[in-house]
C-alpha cells in the first residue's frame, strides 16, 4: 500500500487523480465487507462526488491530504451519512452537521468513503458489542479485531485505506491496532476537538488516527490538531511540525520501562516481541531506564468507575424522544422511556449504565467517583515522576496477540482486563502510539505501545517511526485489498 | 391563635440572564418565535455537540451577584444534574453544585409591616442569608396545547432550552409572605438596575420558587415543607405564601398531617393544587461536567465589571439624600428604577435646583406618569425639558401654578417648556421698570385707598396686588410686584 503522501504527491501532480484512489478504495471495502464487516456504510456516491470536488480543483498544492481516501469511525458525525455507533438506538440517524475533526479532513483534500463498524458506543475489547454484528480480523478470521475501533483498525490492515480515524477512551484505538497490526495514536486529551465525537467518557475520549505508517498518521495528526473553538476541553497550545523531526534518530532518548508491568497476566509471546523491541531500541542508540507507576494497578477499576460514570450521563440523551429509536406501544412517557432504552441498548452498555447510575448515585459517590478522581490525579502523578526519568514508557499495548470470537464473551472482567496497559494514558490525558513490533506463532501481530509526557506526540512519532523503520512488519494479513 | 405559630419559608428565584444568546452555544433567546428555530446542535443535544460557555453569561452573573452584594468565587465548576424528561434534551442539565458563582452571601433588604389591606408600614432593614448563586441552563417547554392531536402526543418547544439563568437560593430566613414579597422584589429591582435580567415574573424570565413550612413558636425543629411552583408574579407568590401557611396552620390545629411536595398555585381558584408526575424523590446524581473547564474569574474581571456597572440603588439613593438635600423618602422613591433615578439626575442638571426638581417630579409628574400608565424612561416630556420648566419657575419667568398648566401641555403635546409659555404668552414679567410703571398707575387712580392704607388699614395691601396684577394681564412677577408695592406705597 501506498503511503498517503506518495499517492496525494501523486494526485497533486496530476499522475493519479482523486477519483482513482477513490475507486480503488471502495472497490476494495465492497469486495472486502463481506468478509471483514469493517464498514457500517459504503458512501460510493458521496465520496465519487467528493472525489470529484478535489480533482476539478486546479490548485492542489494546499491540500495537505488531497484525494486521500478516508474511513471514519461511525461515532463520528459526517453529514450526509449514518452515525450509528454500533448501536440500535440511534438508528436511522443522520447527523445535520460534521465533525471538526471532519470539516478539517474535508479542508485538507481528502475523501471520506464510509463508515466503520465498532463496539457500540465504543464499549468493547473485541467488537463483539456491535450492534451489526463483529469486524473479524484480517489475519485471522476466526479472531477479534479489538475493539473498539475494530473497523477502523481493519480497514486500515486489509489496505482498503491508508488511514482511519478511530476514538479511543481506554485503549480504542491502541488495542485494535495492534491486534490487527498498524499503527494506532492517541494524541494528548484536548490536543484534538471531540465536537461531533459522540460521547462516550467525556474526561477520557480522544479522536485517534490508524494508519499503515507512521508517517502518514504524523500526517493526519498535523491536520486534525489544534484548539477548537467548539471544544472547550481543547488546548491552546501550539501544533508543532509532525514530520519535521520524524527522521531524526533515537539516540539518547531515554525509553522507560516497568518490570511490573510485565509481569503476570502477560502472554508469553508478548512479552518475548517486547523484549526484543527493548533490545532494538537499545541498538538504535535509546537509553533504557526502569521506571516504576506504582498507581497503576488500579487503573482499571478507576477506569471502569470513571468511564462508566461518564457514559450514564453522556447516554441519557438516547431516550426515544427526538431522534433515533423510538419503542412501539409505548403509550405514556416512562414506558417509553423505559422499552426504547431497553430495545435499543445492548447488553454491555446497559452494563455500563447501570454501573455508571450507581457510582454517581446518593450516598455512593463519594465511595466509587470521588475516591476514583483521587486515584485518578495519583495515577498523573506517576506519570509525570515517570517523565522525569525518561522520554517514553514502553509497554505491551495488549497482554495477548488477537483472541477468538467468543473467548471473552461471558466474562466482562477477562475482557476488560484487555485494556491494562492502555487505559492507563486515557486516565492521564497523556498520548499513546501503538507500533507493531512482531508476529506470534500464529501469525498474529503484536503491538509496542509508548506512552510520553503531554504534547509530546512529535516525540512518540519519532520513536515509532524509527522503530517502524528498522523492524518493518515485512507480513501481510491473510485478507488484504 | 396564629400568633402561636411560626412561619418559615425559603426562596429560589431563577433569573434569565438578558445575554441575546445562550448559555452554551450561539442561538438566540428571543421570546415567541416559531418553535425550535432557535436551536442549533449543541442545544437540541444532538450526538457529539458540546457545550462552551458564553462569556457574556458570566458577565451578567457577575453584574447579578454584585447588584446583590454577593462575592464572586474565583474558581467555579459546573455539574451535571441528570433527570430525564422530554423538555430537557441530554438528559442532564449543566448546572453549578457544590462549587456554585457565588455561595455565603449576606443580603440587606428592607422590608416592612403592613396592614389588613397590605399597605406597608414600618420599614426597617432585614438581613438575607443567601446560599448560592449559580449559573445554569434553563431546559425547554413541553407543549400541549393548539397542536393537531394533543390528545395522543405532547410537542417540545426548545427554544427556550440552553437560555442563561441565574439561579438565587436563600436559607429558609423569611418569617412572613411580606418579607418574601419584599426581598423579590428587592431582587427584581437590582437586576433590572444593572441590566442583568428583564427580571419580569409575568414573561417568565423570573420564576420563583418557595419552600414553606409552619411550626409552633420555639420548637427547634422544622416543619414538614411544601414547594411552590407557578408563581407568576410576587403577588401571586406571597398569596400563595398564606394560603399554604393557612392551609398548615388549620391542619396541624385539627390534627391532620401534612404531605411533603410540590404545589402549583392557581391564581384564579386562589388555591394550591398539586404537581403531578414529579412526585417521586430525585436523585439527580450531580458530578463535574466534563466538557467545561473550571469557570476561572479573574480579579480584573470583577473589578471591570463593577466599574462597567451603574450606581447601585442604595448608594444613588444616599447619594440624592447628602448631596441634593432630599429627604430619605424622597430619595428612595426617586431610585425606586434606574430609569426613574437617571430622569431625576438630568432634570437637575436642567433645572439647578435639585429640591424643586424632586417635588416636581414626585407629584406633577408621577401623575400624569400613572395616569398615562407610563415609566420615567417614556416620558414624553423629557428630563431636560421638566428641567427647563422649573428653571422658569424658579427664575421668575412664570409661577409654579403657571408651571403645573404648562407640564401637563407639555405632557399632552409632547412640546418643550418654552414652546407652551411662549404660545400661551405666559412669560412673566420680573423687570422692575415696567412693573413701576403699572404700579404708579395703580396707585394714581386709586387715591382714596391709597389714603386709607397710609392711615394705617393695612389689608388694602392685598387690594394694589390685585389690580396690579389685573392691570398686567397676570404677567407680573408676584415676588416683584410685592417687593415693589412695599416700597412705593411708603412713600
Ligand atoms: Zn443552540
Amino acid at each position: 500500500m501506498k503511503s498517503i503522501s506518495n499517492l496525494r504527491d501523486g494526485i497533486v501532480r496530476g499522475e493519479t487523480t482523486a477519483r482513482a484512489a477513490t475507486e480503488s478504495a471502495l472497490n476494495a471495502a465492497e469486495k472486502l465487507n463481506d468478509s471483514l464487516n469493517a464498514f457500517l456504510e459504503i458512501d460510493r456516491a458521496g465520496a465519487l462526488n467528493r472525489a470529484a470536488q478535489v480533482d476539478a480543483q486546479s490548485e492542489k498544492t494546499d491540500l495537505p491530504l488531497a484525494g486521500v481516501p478516508f474511513a471514519i469511525k461511525d461515532n463520528i458525525c459526517v453529514r450526509g451519512m449514518q452515525t450509528s455507533c454500533g448501536s440500535r438506538i440511534l438508528g436511522p440517524y443522520h447527523p445535520p452537521y460534521n465533525a471538526t475533526v471532519i470539516d478539517r479532513l474535508i479542508a485538507a483534500g481528502s475523501v471520506i468513503i464510509g463508515k466503520t463498524n465498532c463496539d457500540e458506543f465504543a464499549m468493547g475489547s473485541s467488537n463483539e458489542n456491535s450492534a451489526f454484528g463483529p469486524v473479524k480480523n484480517p489475519w485471522d478470521l476466526s479472531r477479534v479485531p479489538g475493539g473498539s475501533s475494530g473497523g477502523s483498525a481493519a480497514a486500515v490492515a486489509a489496505g482498503i485505506v491508508p488511514v482511519a480515524l478511530g476514538s479511543d477512551t481506554g485503549g480504542s484505538v491502541r488495542q485494535p491496532a495492534a491486534l490487527c497490526g498498524v499503527i494506532g495514536l492517541k494524541p494528548t486529551y484536548g490536543r484534538v476537538s471531540r465536537y461531533g465525537l459522540v460521547a462516550f467518557g467525556s474526561s477520557l475520549d480522544q479522536i485517534g488516527v490508524l494508519a499503515g505508517e507512521v508517517s502518514d498518521a504524523a500526517a493526519v495528526l498535523q491536520v486534525i490538531a489544534g484548539r477548537d473553538s467548539s471544544d472547550a476541553t481543547t488546548a491552546d497550545v501550539p501544533v508543532p511540525d509532525y514530520s519535521a523531526e520524524l527522521n531524526e534518530d533515537v539516540k539518547g532518548l531515554r525509553i522507560g520501562v516497568s518490570r511490573v508491568l510485565l509481569g503476570k497476566g502477560v502472554h508469553p509471546e508478548v512479552r518475548a516481541a517486547i523484549e526484543k523491541s527493548i533490545e532494538a531500541y537499545r541498538d538504535l542508540g535509546a537509553e533504557i531506564v526502569d521506571v516504576d507507576l506504582p498507581h497503576a494497578k488500579y487503573a482499571i477499576a478507576v477506569y471502569y468507575i470513571i468511564a462508566t460514570a461518564e457514559a450514564s450521563s453522556n447516554l441519557a440523551r438516547f431516550d426515544g424522544v427526538r431522534y433515533g429509536f423510538r419503542a412501539k406501544d409505548a403509550p405514556a412517557l416512562k414506558e417509553m422511556y423505559r422499552k426504547t432504552r431497553d430495545e435499543g441498548f445492548g447488553p454491555e452498555v446497559k452494563r455500563r449504565i447501570m454501573l455508571g447510575t450507581y457510582v454517581l448515585s446518593h450516598g455512593y459517590y463519594d465511595a466509587y467517583y470521588l475516591k476514583a478522581q483521587q486515584v485518578r490525579t495519583l495515577l498523573r502523578q506517576d506519570f509525570t515522576r515517570a517523565f522525569e526519568k525518561c522520554d517514553a514508557v514502553l509497554t505491551p499495548t495488549t497482554p495477548t496477540p488477537a483472541f477468538l470470537f467468543g473467548e471473552k464473551v461471558d466474562d466482562p472482567l477477562a475482557m476488560y482486563l484487555n485494556d491494562i496497559y492502555t487505559v492507563t494514558a486515557n486516565l492521564a490525558g497523556v498520548p499513546g502510539i501503538s507500533v507493531p513490533c512482531g508476529l506470534s506463532s500464529d501469525g498474529l501481530p503484536i503491538g509496542l505501545q509508548l506512552l510520553g509526557p503531554y504534547w509530546s506526540e512529535a516525540r512518540l512519532l519519532r520513536l515509532a517511526h524509527a522503530y517502524q523503520t528498522a523492524r518493518p512488519l515485512n507480513a501481510r494479513p491473510r485478507v488484504f485489498a | 391563635m396564629t400568633n402561636s405559630w411560626e412561619t418559615i419559608i425559603g426562596l429560589e428565584v431563577h433569573a434569565q440572564l438578558n445575554t441575546g444568546s445562550k448559555i452554551f452555544c450561539g442561538c438566540a433567546t428571543r421570546f415567541g418565535d416559531e418553535p425550535n428555530s432557535n436551536t442549533c446542535p449543541v442545544c437540541l443535544g444532538l450526538p457529539g455537540a458540546l457545550p462552551v460557555l458564553n462569556w457574556r453569561a458570566v458577565e451578567l452573573g457577575a453584574r447579578a451577584a454584585l447588584a446583590l452584594g454577593l462575592n464572586i468565587n474565583h474558581r467555579s465548576i459546573f455539574s451535571r444534574k441528570n433527570y430525564f424528561y422530554p423538555d430537557l434534551p441530554k438528559g442532564y442539565q449543566i448546572s453549578q453544585y457544590d462549587q456554585p458563582f457565588s455561595a455565603n452571601g449576606v443580603l440587606e433588604i428592607m422590608t416592612a409591616d403592613r396592614d389588613e389591606a397590605g399597605h406597608a408600614h414600618d420599614w426597617h432593614p432585614m438581613t438575607v442569608n443567601v446560599t448560592r448563586l449559580h449559573l445554569e441552563e434553563d431546559a425547554g417547554k413541553n407543549v400541549h396545547e393548539g397542536l393537531p392531536e394533543v390528545d395522543r402526543y405532547s410537542y417540545i418547544d426548545l427554544n427556550r432550552a440552553g437560555t442563561p439563568l441565574a439561579e438565587i437560593v436563600t436559607e429558609p430566613d423569611f418569617r412572613s409572605s411580606w418579607q418574601a414579597y419584599d426581598y423579590v422584589n428587592h431582587v427584581r429591582r437590582a437586576l433590572l438596575w444593572v441590566g442583568a435580567s428583564e427580571a419580569d415574573m409575568e414573561k417568565g424570565n423570573l420564576r420563583c420558587e418557595a419552600n414553606v413550612s409552619v411550626r409552633r413558636v420555639g420548637d427547634p425543629t422544622l416543619g414538614t415543607k411544601v414547594e411552590l411552583k407557578n408563581l407568576n408574579s410576587v403577588r401571586f407568590m406571597q398569596r400563595a405564601i398564606e394560603f399554604e401557611v393557612e392551609r398548615h396552620i388549620r391542619t396541624l390545629e385539627s390534627g391532620g398531617r401534612l404531605v411533603q411536595e410540590t404545589l402549583l398555585w392557581d391564581e384564579k381558584l386562589a388555591e394550591t393544587r398539586p404537581m403531578r408526575s414529579k412526585e417521586e424523590a430525585h436523585d439527580y446524581r450531580y458530578f463535574p461536567e466534563p466538557d467545561l473547564p473550571p469557570l476561572i474569574v479573574p480579579d480584573e474581571f470583577i473589578e471591570q465589571t463593577r466599574a462597567a456597572m451603574p450606581e447601585l440603588p442604595g448608594p444613588r439613593a444616599r447619594r440624592f439624600s447628602e448631596s441634593y438635600g432630599l429627604s430619605f423618602a424622597d430619595a428612595s422613591q426617586l431610585t425606586a428604577e434606574r430609569s426613574l433615578a437617571d430622569y431625576y439626575e438630568s432634570a437637575v442638571e436642567a433645572s439647578g435646583n435639585a429640591r424643586a426638581t424632586a417635588n416636581w417630579i414626585r407629584s406633577e409628574l408621577s401623575r400624569e406618569l400613572e395616569n398615562a400608565g407610563l415609566t420615567a424612561a417614556k416620558s414624553p416630556v423629557p428630563a431636560t425639558e421638566l428641567g427647563a420648566l422649573v428653571r422658569m419657575i424658579d427664575e421668575g419667568k412664570i409661577s409654579g401654578k403657571q408651571g403645573k398648566d404648562v407640564l401637563v401641555e407639555m405632557f399632552r403635546s409632547g412640546k418643550s417648556a418654552g414652546a407652551v409659555v411662549e404660545e400661551r404668552g405666559l412669560v412673566q414679567v420680573s423687570d422692575t421698570g415696567e412693573i413701576d410703571r403699572v404700579i404708579d398707575l395703580v396707585i394714581a387712580a386709586s387715591p382714596n385707598q391709597l389714603e386709607q392704607y397710609r392711615a394705617g388699614k393695612e389689608t388694602l395691601f392685598g387690594f394694589f396686588v390685585g389690580q396690579v396684577m389685573k392691570a398686567s394681564k397676570g404677567k407680573a412677577n408676584p415676588k416683584v410686584v410685592n417687593e415693589r408695592l412695599r416700597e412705593k406705597l411708603k412713600s
